[in-house]
């Protein structure tokens, strides 16, 4: 984020600007939504090689942090990338190496090939018509003697049509365990998913029947739990980190709109009734940034903390966020609401992510257990 | 907040060192508490001052008051990673926490600030023994959040000052000996520029003390009528004429210590009952909702809140030190502090139904009690929509609001139609 860094995480951070810039612009973001793409792989590869990827990888699996704290310079990629609600499998990506370096065991030529950017991988968590629930999957893996035979349906796969491989939570003799699937397996079908975003897909998946490796199941039964926690926080901060970059950006030009628009031969930001709304946007992102820099550092620490601070940010960001932008549009009137304008650009990813990983409502309700536990009613 | 108005001294005790000898005299001298069943400390009442002079003169006996003040008025002149360690040692000890805010945290603070010599020497010393309890005299009924629009007048009558007027709002000042005083001086000047600070003995003859009584019962502050008040040169605190830069200090230090940042704090944790968090997850327990989602979902959001709003003090208070923020920021914990605690009130209520309305013996009335003065939260210390504008004018630089009192002689200015 932007606390005091070294020489090269500053460099990291302006190398990473001007690539989004240059190469992810709002009228790029534009031209990939005209042309029906996603994201073209060759930008992602080269996104790869900036360092996007490795951040969360061990040097010894071939990854490396500029900072020695990969949670947090992943987070402020993400940051960066909010700017420009950049398109890219960043967030899968991420995701997927988050859980499998915790697991590298058959592993170690995936999780190389994703850092390189030559393959995109996600995770297949949701289930058709369920809501967020990692730890319930109804897929199911059935042990063959010589692996798995995986069957059910997953969705709300990000990125799952260019992925080439997936991470997939199945019920496996009675408990949760993830496997890696190629999606070219025989009995793997891939269903593309539009959503509200300009540029990110996602995807239904069939498993009929599709047979896997010994080697592709991902750590052992009673590590899962915790690599699903941990894939989820890193999924979940990431687009709390995003929607901070998004706010920023969007409050600076709104703000700026304050002083240049005049209405009665006054500025906008004169009027006491817009200011005042002003206020609030302005100390609604400084508790979102606040709220996400605690649940980065508690990620980053692996702290006892990290799953109650991942929800309390999950859910003031996603309560908020997409209310800010709509406020934003409200306060640039009519044009606010145009398709030229770049407001829905913006607005159409944090409302993305508001629902995506658990709703702001998931959260509360997830915060509250966790505060039960902590304190049993007497 | 860029601002640190103690002086550290050399000590060669390490903070360790300080914590254990702290953990063995609290042990011996100060009775211990429960943290989860707090005493009643009701501010409004006499009984706990007392108790809280008491405790604050053992302390000093003890040698561990006034940790960050300095050396020469009566403190240790320690840096706060002394006062925090102390804080963390005190917890479960009964202190003397009424006093932290305003005596410590705003009033003496401010003399530390710009008070004379005399001044600091004598009353920061005897507030720190447990002998002087001091409180602000600020807010008029004539007006609330224009501050400078005060008009008690002080007039020069020989060599004496005479105050005539009325202040409102003093928080606790029943309970104390002196207040600091912002009066007219000067009433040819523009508003800010007449204004004096006068550090006044509350039993003074020309004083009239009134309680008044809020929706909540609650007696804690008062209002003062002043006729004919007499008092030296030696009550004027800084300039003469110079009040408001007095004034700017005490809201200065009030900010800070609403935010938990103020180094001349003691002790952690809630002042009494009626101050404590709400548990939810014994209310839910209270009402048969343990299982309820929704009401789990509702308090989860609170829950939520409540975080949040702590994060936030902590980023505000380093954004305002590292200079990513402007000091203004201030109000942005202002501001979250009112709405938090509107929307815990909200939920509680929401949570407690018809128990929080009718008392049916199960001790849940006293929520409703606490909603209906819900606002208090929004209006003390300025209201909320003073701090938007903040906010809106000197923290996103938007043009300032129109006032009709800028540079205009104050007895030129209009006020209220009596």
């Amino acid at each position: 984020m932007t606390k005091v860094a070294s020489p090269e995480r500053i460099l990291f951070a302006s190398t990473t600007q001007s690539f989004l810039e240059k190469e992810a612009s709002l009228s790029r973001l534009r031209e990939l939504h005209a042309a029906g793409i996603s994201f073209e792989p060759d930008w992602w590869r080269r996104a790869a090689e900036l360092g996007w990827t490795s951040l969360l990888v061990p040097e010894e699996l071939g990854g490396g942090s500029v900072s020695g704290d990969g949670v947090a310079d992943l987070a402020m990629v993400a940051e960066l990338a909010g700017r420009t609600v950049a398109p890219g499998p960043l967030h899968p990506v991420s995701t997927v190496l988050a859980g499998l370096v915790e697991a590298p065991e058959n592993h170690c030529a995936t999780i190389e090939s994703l850092v390189s950017g030559e393959v995109v991988g996600s995770w297949a968590v949701y289930e058709p018509g369920r809501p967020w629930a990692p730890l319930q999957p109804t897929v199911t893996a059935t042990p063959t003697g010589t692996g798995y035979r995986i069957d059910g349906v997953k969705d709300r796969v990000e990125a799952g049509v260019e992925s080439s491989v997936l991470l997939v939570s199945a019920q496996c003799d009675g408990v949760v365990r993830q496997f890696l699937v190629p999606t070219d397996a025989p009995g793997v079908r891939v269903e593309s998913q539009g959503s509200l975003d300009m540029v990110k897909s996602y995807a239904r998946v069939h498993f009929d029947g599709a047979e896997v490796s010994e080697s592709a199941v991902v750590g052992s039964p009673d590590q899962t739990a915790e690599l699903i926690a941990r894939q989820s926080q890193i999924a979940q901060v990431l687009q709390c980190a995003e929607v901070v970059g998004i706010l920023d950006t969007v409050l600076a030009f709104t703000i700026q709109w304050g002083f240049d628009r005049h209405s009665f031969g006054r500025p906008l930001a004169s009027y006491q009734a817009l200011k005042h709304k002003y206020a609030d946007l302005k100390i609604w992102f400084e508790a979102c940034r606040a709220t996400t820099r605690a649940a980065v550092a508690e990620v980053a620490a692996r702290s006892p903390g990290a799953e109650l601070a991942v929800s309390v940010a999950k859910s003031y960001v996603g309560e908020h966020a997409p209310g800010m932008l709509q406020d934003c549009v409200q306060l640039h009137g009519g044009i606010g609401v145009t398709w030229e304008h770049d407001l829905h650009l913006f607005l159409r990813r944090v409302t993305l992510y508001r629902s995506m990983f658990g709703t702001p409502e998931d959260h509360n309700l997830r915060v509250y257990a966790l505060t039960e536990q902590l304190e049993p009613s007497s | 907040m860029t601002e640190t108005t103690s002086v550290a001294t050399q000590t060669d005790e390490s903070v360790e060192d300080f914590a254990a000898r702290a953990r063995a005299w609290l042990a011996d001298n100060l009775p211990r508490i429960d943290p989860a069943s707090l005493p009643d400390n009701d501010r409004g009442e006499e009984t706990p001052w007392l108790r809280a002079r008491e405790l604050q003169k053992k302390l000093y006996q003890g040698g561990f008051a006034g940790i960050c003040f300095p050396r020469e008025y009566g403190g240790l002149g320690l840096p706060i990673a002394y006062q925090k360690a102390f804080d963390n040692e005190s917890r479960n000890y009964e202190m003397p926490m009424i006093l932290n805010t305003p005596t410590f945290t705003i009033c003496a603070a401010t003399i530390l600030d710009t008070g004379s010599e005399e001044q600091k020497r004598r009353h920061i010393s005897a507030a720190l023994r447990g002998e002087e309890v001091l409180v602000q005299l600020l807010s008029e009924p004539s007006g609330g959040s224009d501050l400078a629009g005060v008009i008690t007048r002080a007039d020069r009558v020989g060599d004496k000052w005479v105050i005539n007027g009325a202040k409102t709002w003093s928080t606790s000042a029943f309970a104390a000996d002196y207040g600091l005083l912002l009066a007219r001086t000067d009433w040819d000047a523009p508003k800010h520029e007449g204004l004096t600070m006068f550090l006044v003995p509350i039993n003074s003859p020309g004083i009239t003390l009134r309680r008044i009584k809020q929706v909540n019962g609650s007696i804690e502050f008062c209002e003062e009528f002043f006729d004919n008040l007499e008092l030296g040169d030696d009550a004027v605190v800084g300039e003469v004429n110079g009040g408001w830069h007095v004034a700017s200090r005490q809201l200065y230090h009030e900010r800070r210590a609403v935010g938990g940042g103020s180094e001349f704090s003691s002790g952690i944790g809630s002042e009494g009952k009626t101050d404590m968090p709400i548990d939810y997850v014994a209310l839910l327990a209270a009402t048969g909702q343990a299982d309820s989602e929704r009401a789990r979902e509702m308090a989860g959001r609170a829950l939520v809140h409540r975080a949040v709003r702590e994060q936030l003090i902590d980023h505000v208070y380093h954004g305002v030190l590292d200079g990513s923020l402007p000091p203004a920021a201030g109000s942005i914990i202002r501001i979250t502090h009112a709405e938090t605690h509107h929307l815990e009130f909200d939920t509680v209520l929401a949570i407690a139904g018809s128990s929080g309305v009718v008392d049916v013996g199960d001790d849940l009335l006293r929520y409703g009690e606490r909603y209906l003065s819900r606002q208090s939260a929004a209006l003390g210390g300025g209201t909320t929509e003073i701090a938007r504008n903040i906010i809106g004018e000197r923290v996103l630089g938007f043009p300032r609001e129109y006032a009709a009192d800028r540079g205009v002689p104050f007895n030129q200015v209009k006020r209220n139609k009596s």
